[in-house]
């Protein structure tokens, strides 16, 4: 693949999605290098949540691509053209890319351990109880060893966040992709959940994280982006991109939310 | 009965005005708690209640001056006894209602008209209790099947493919349309359309036939014509369950890469058997008393035997009653089972299931037990001491 640079984890080259009238990616290039943490930044309708979701397929991309660790994603290349891939065939690159929801998406009628299990056995087909050894240990890495047979809905907020950060390692995927983890959270439930991230990133996790916790940028993130109107407007370093702006909008943006 | 009576009064005098289990009184000097001057205090205290008030100014103290206090002192407002409101109009429509209720039980023990020695002869006759078996029989294979196919119809409804939504929409359309007894007739007549029904290439030569009349025979067809009936009803009922659940889980599948089958079968329906179990339940029993419609068809289920058995004999009320009585007892059971069934998929659903009919009972009966046992506060019961 001559596209493709050695040491960048996750490559997203020109991409564009339109929903109807609305262009939401208008030609948005990023690299984030493995074992990098990249917080992406913007307003609500900049395409934050679309570009993540576009990294794993969960949205179909209409012009670009995406590629993880040099494998096209939901598209196959022979010349000049993309074939789309079989359903089964995404499915499997999924299990290579960890996806954190807003909302958590556990599912309800299983228990924790059930949660967490469930991809790698069905997925990966990993035995059973190697799964569940390896799920208790993923809890109690996440500081909830005590609630393995605990349903979600008995959990708060931040732990079923934590579950639901625990589930996505549990397929051990290249790279981690955050949506706005705690933007459903109650302000002091936050600590908790972005305090497992920040631990992810110590150990070289590759990881892209939409949010809109500055401090959490600061302190964790190694590359910034600020995106609006569907582009990547401004990227580098947090002390260059959050204290020394270049760019009007993302001055304008960060006068609002510091 | 005078064991009876004798405890339900004395737990009525002492649970009255005693203000049982109150936290804190049991340590209390025992002449504290005394019930008569207590609650006239009470109504004391209310009538002056502004200097009781106005004593209290600084809260810092208020916990010494409690403590000051004789304990109990009406004063204290953990002392204060909460008097229920009384509803006579309750009561008084209970009773009407229950004078009503007794009125009707009374005319169906007393009223020859009910003729209860036939209903008592015909009730678990070897005929009526085969004609149970049969309508069991119609109600299991016509749910079964139908919710089978019902389940295929609706997942043709939720396919991407425009052509497989198109085939399940018109299949709801067409068995929605089409009133159950024609289509029982129709079925029946089959083989006056179709002698032979084979497998074969389309349009070409058949590969495997039979004969109509010999495999769908009164039974066979009845059993068809109402599960096809069923499925297009359960399809609806099965849709409505998965489109309820909400898109977010999907969407976490298959983002951990679960294979599709499996995120339906172990994400999806289970969530959706919530919303799909109490629809479902109506629709099984709802075809359990639909099965006496194949009388038409002449299958000696439990309306068409009860009919033949009063066609010759001319108790026509009684043996109504006998097939009234069958259908209330199996449609009980039915319902009971929905209960555990629902109760099952409901886990995870709340933080702590509430408990079932016999927790609940048991439950009860524990708490009066217990009430009996330790008496009021502050009160000696030596009258209901050695009882319980």
């Amino acid at each position: 693949m001559t596209t493709t640079t050695s040491d960048a984890m996750v490559q997203v080259r020109g991409v564009h999605k339109r929903f109807g009238a609305l262009e939401v990616l208008r030609g948005v290039d990023l690299v984030v290098p493995a074992g990098s943490v990249t917080v992406v930044l913007g307003p609500s309708g900049s395409g934050k949540s679309t570009l993540l979701r576009a990294i794993n397929h969960l949205e179909k991309v209409d012009r670009g691509f995406v590629a993880i660790d040099g494998e096209l994603i939901g598209y196959r290349r022979s010349g000049g053209k993309l074939h789309e891939l079989k359903e089964r065939e995404v499915l499997r690159q999924r299990t290579g890319i960890g996806f954190v929801f807003q909302n958590f998406n556990l599912f309800p009628h299983l228990t924790v351990l059930e949660n967490i299990v469930e991809a790698p056995v069905s997925a990966l087909r990993q035995p059973k109880a190697e799964a569940r050894r390896a799920a208790l240990a993923l809890l109690a890495r996440v500081g909830l060893s005590d609630k393995a047979d605990a349903y979600p809905r008995q959990l708060s907020g931040g732990q079923q966040q934590r579950v639901a950060i625990a589930r996505a390692l549990a397929l051990e995927p290249k790279v981690l992709l955050f949506d706005e983890p705690t933007s459903a959270l109650d302000p002091e439930l936050v600590g908790e959940v972005l305090d497992v991230i920040k631990d992810l990133a110590r150990t070289g996790t590759t990881m892209i994280v939409v949010t809109h916790e500055i401090g959490f940028a600061r302190e964790v993130a190694d590359t910034v982006v600020f995106m609006d109107g569907g582009l990547v407007v401004e990227q580098g370093p947090p002390a260059a991109v959050l204290d020394d702006p270049q760019h009007e909008r993302t001055r304008a943006f960060l006068s609002k939310v510091l | 009965m005078t064991a009876t009576t004798g405890t339900a009064s004395g737990t009525g005098r002492t649970g009255d005005p005693g203000t049982p289990a109150e936290p804190g009184t049991p340590a209390e000097p025992v002449t504290a708690a005394g019930p008569g001057p207590a609650a006239e205090h009470i109504d004391a205290a209310g009538a002056g209640a502004a200097p009781v008030l106005v004593r209290k100014e600084p809260p810092a103290t208020a916990v010494l001056e409690r403590e000051e206090k004789p304990a109990g002192s009406p004063d204290d407002p953990e002392n204060l006894r909460i008097v229920p409101a009384r509803h006579p109009w309750r009561w008084a429509a209970g009773v009407l209602a229950l004078v009503v209720l007794a009125q009707f039980v009374h005319g169906l023990a007393t009223n020859p008209g009910w003729d209860w020695p036939t209903f008592r002869a015909f009730f678990s006759t070897t005929t009526i209790l085969r004609s149970v078996w049969i309508t069991l029989q119609l109600t299991f294979y016509g749910t079964a099947l139908g919710f089978l196919l019902g389940a295929g119809v609706a997942a043709l409804r939720l396919s991407r493919s425009p052509i497989l939504q198109t085939i399940g929409w018109a299949y709801i359309w067409a068995f929605r349309s089409i009133p159950l007894i024609v289509q029982l007739v129709f079925w029946f007549n089959l083989s006056y359309l179709y002698k032979r029904l084979g497998v074969g290439i389309p349009f070409g030569p058949t590969v495997w036939s039979f004969d109509t009349i010999g495999v769908l025979g009164a039974m066979g067809a009845a059993v068809l014509g109402l599960a096809l009936h069923q499925a297009a009803y359960a399809a609806e009922i099965i849709r409505g369950g998965i489109i309820a659940v909400d898109g977010g889980q999907l969407e976490a599948a298959s983002a951990l890469g679960i294979p599709r089958f499996r995120q339906a079968w172990r994400i999806v329906l289970p969530q959706a058997m919530r919303g799909i179990l109490p629809a479902a339940a109506n629709e099984v029993i709802s075809l359990f008393k639909g099965t006496s419609i194949v009388y038409v068809m002449a299958i000696g289920e439990l309306f068409y035997q009860v009919q033949v058995i009063y066609g010759r004999t001319g108790r026509v009320v009684p043996l109504l009653m006998v097939a009234t009585v069958w259908y209330i007892l199996l449609t009980t059971l039915l319902s009971i089972g929905q209960y555990y069934v629902e109760r099952y998929f409901a886990r995870g659903a709340q933080r702590t299931p509430p408990p079932t009919p016999l927790q609940r009972a048991r439950g009860f009966v524990r708490n009066i037990q217990a009430t009996r046992r330790t008496p009021p506060a502050g009160r000696p019961a030596p009258s209901l001491g050695g009882r319980s």
